[in-house]
């Protein structure tokens, strides 16, 4: 009950703060200090997001199952690189400049060349959030491995572990933590990943709604689009968090502990 | 009967070109409580690597029982001044870790540490993580995980130095008593001259550089052993000897 009521008084101050950025919006726009076409006030946007409610629905499907297939792809590659990269330190010193170049090409730049290369349909935005989202958790995994103490992997040994059994028992839950991090950042890079690529082909996604509402100019729906982006974000990021405790229950016993 | 356990015979190994552990011949014999006494820097816990098989000598050999074990791990259990509990596994999981890493199923582990942990005074502990014991308790299953993993051998690198004072005298009782209870031999290394004098039947001091063995003591008081031996005339005798050596 204390802990609940207190959770609830540290996030005063973020709603406070919130609804005061609100407030201030509403006032330029209800008194005209910015013009109305250009900043729509915030009812104006709230009345677009409703009117157009299905049709945001319809693209925002697309947008996800491209930012999930492509997050999961992006998982797939981070874990299987991280790990040949710990095993091997050759193969650390082989791929590690490969994946920081991959980092510095603009995204906004190779995704239409995704769209040339591979057509207007899922697949080049699927590729394009596998490519940003697997950097964060790839370098995640590979602090989360070496992070491992020598005690402990001398300590597996002398039990007679092998390297098999010193990943799965040490390795990999010592990896987890590091994991989530970087699977945070990425889930929030997978959204606006998809959605960048939809912008420069497509048919449908809530890319392809950006660019027809903002051709007809219409700011209080590219406004509800983009509120309606960042409350997805936010959510994936809660829906990590929530995998992420529940998946590492000894960090919450050890915030328990701490506490007493 | 004179049963040696594990032996090691003239074990020698450098690093880059400077001898670190020079000619060391040690022996321990069932049941016994060896403790292997020196400053820090004499090199034994590269002696301790070695005999655990995690590090191979330049020259000698490691036996265990009759079998040669030399550079070979897995064979001896090995315990270190931090407890290294796995913080991710409950103290059922991680006692019974050895058996899962030889083999056997989680569920199957878990059956045959669960009725030992009365016996190692860690009851009601068993689905706790780490993080929720104090550190004696820590020590304690880190101790009882140690014992899991023996073939009735173990190798203790200054488990009790991490404790505070008081704690410590309480794990030495504590220690003394489960060694009567569980079938063990221990060699432990320690730089502290009042605990080596306390809990061995026998002494290794090793000094120099590289390290060799200096001298070594049977203390023939019999166990348990109370507080009045410290103040005895023998306790005397042997601590000056020990310096001496040092």
């Amino acid at each position: 009950m204390r802990r609940r009521l207190q959770s609830i008084t540290n996030k005063i101050p973020a709603i406070v703060s919130i609804g005061l950025v609100v407030l201030l919006w509403h006032i330029l726009s209800v008194t005209g200090i910015v013009p109305s076409y250009m900043l729509p006030s915030p009812s104006d946007v709230m009345k677009a997001f409703i009117e157009d409610f299905e049709l945001i629905m319809m693209h925002a499907g697309v947008t996800l199952v491209e930012a999930f297939y492509g997050l999961l792809i992006g998982i797939a590659f981070a874990f299987i690189i991280a790990t040949v990269m710990d095993r091997w330190t050759i193969m650390h010193k082989a791929l590690y400049p490969i994946m920081i170049i991959t980092q510095t090409i603009p995204t906004i730049a190779i995704a239409p060349l995704l769209v040339l290369w591979m057509g207007f349909e899922m697949e080049p935005k699927i590729t394009l959030v596998a490519i940003t989202t697997f950097f964060p958790i790839a370098v995640g995994l590979l602090d989360g491995y070496k992070s491992v103490d020598r005690d402990y992997i001398d300590l597996m040994r002398a039990m007679g572990a092998g390297r098999y059994r010193i990943f799965t028992h040490v390795k990999i839950p010592a990896a987890l933590p590091h994991f989530f991090s970087g699977l945070k950042v990425s889930t929030s890079y997978a959204v606006v990943g998809a959605v960048i690529s939809e912008w420069l082909g497509g048919f449908e996604g809530l890319g392809v709604y950006m660019t027809r509402v903002k051709k007809a100019y219409a700011f209080d729906r590219m406004f509800a689009v983009i509120i309606f982006i960042v409350i997805i974000s936010l959510l994936l990021m809660l829906l990590v968090n929530v995998i992420k405790t529940i998946s590492m229950p000894w960090i919450l016993a050890e915030k328990r502990s701490k506490e007493q | 009967m004179d049963m040696t356990v594990l032996k090691a015979e003239n074990i020698t190994k450098s690093y880059d070109n400077v001898s670190v552990v020079e000619d060391i011949s040690i022996e321990l014999k069932k049941g016994e409580i060896v403790s292997l006494l020196g400053v820090s820097g004499v090199g034994k816990t590269t002696l301790f690597n070695i005999l655990s098989g995690l590090l191979a000598p330049d020259e000698g050999k490691v036996f265990l029982k009759c079998e040669d074990i030399t550079g070979k791990p897995g064979s001896v259990s090995y315990m270190l001044q931090k407890d290294l509990l796995l913080p991710h596994k409950k103290i059922i999981d991680n006692v019974s870790l050895p058996c899962v890493i030889q083999g056997m199923k989680k569920s199957e582990a878990r059956e045959k540490v669960k009725p030992l942990f009365k016996e190692f005074g860690l009851e009601g502990c068993e689905y706790k993580y780490p993080c929720q014991l104090s550190g004696g308790m820590r020590q304690r299953a880190a101790f009882f995980r140690t014992y899991m993993s023996s073939n009735g051998v173990s190798l203790l690198d200054e488990p009790f130095s991490a404790l505070d004072t008081l704690t410590k005298s309480a794990m030495h009782r504590w220690y003394l008593d489960m060694m009567k209870k569980i079938d063990m031999s221990t060699i432990f290394i320690t730089h502290d001259i009042d605990e080596a004098i306390y809990l061995s039947d026998r002494i290794y001091v090793l000094s120099g550089k590289p390290g060799v063995i200096r001298d070594e003591i049977c203390i023939k008081q019999h166990k348990p052993r109370d507080e009045e031996f410290a103040f005895s005339f023998e306790y005397m005798e042997y601590k000056k000897r020990i310096l001496k050596a040092l």
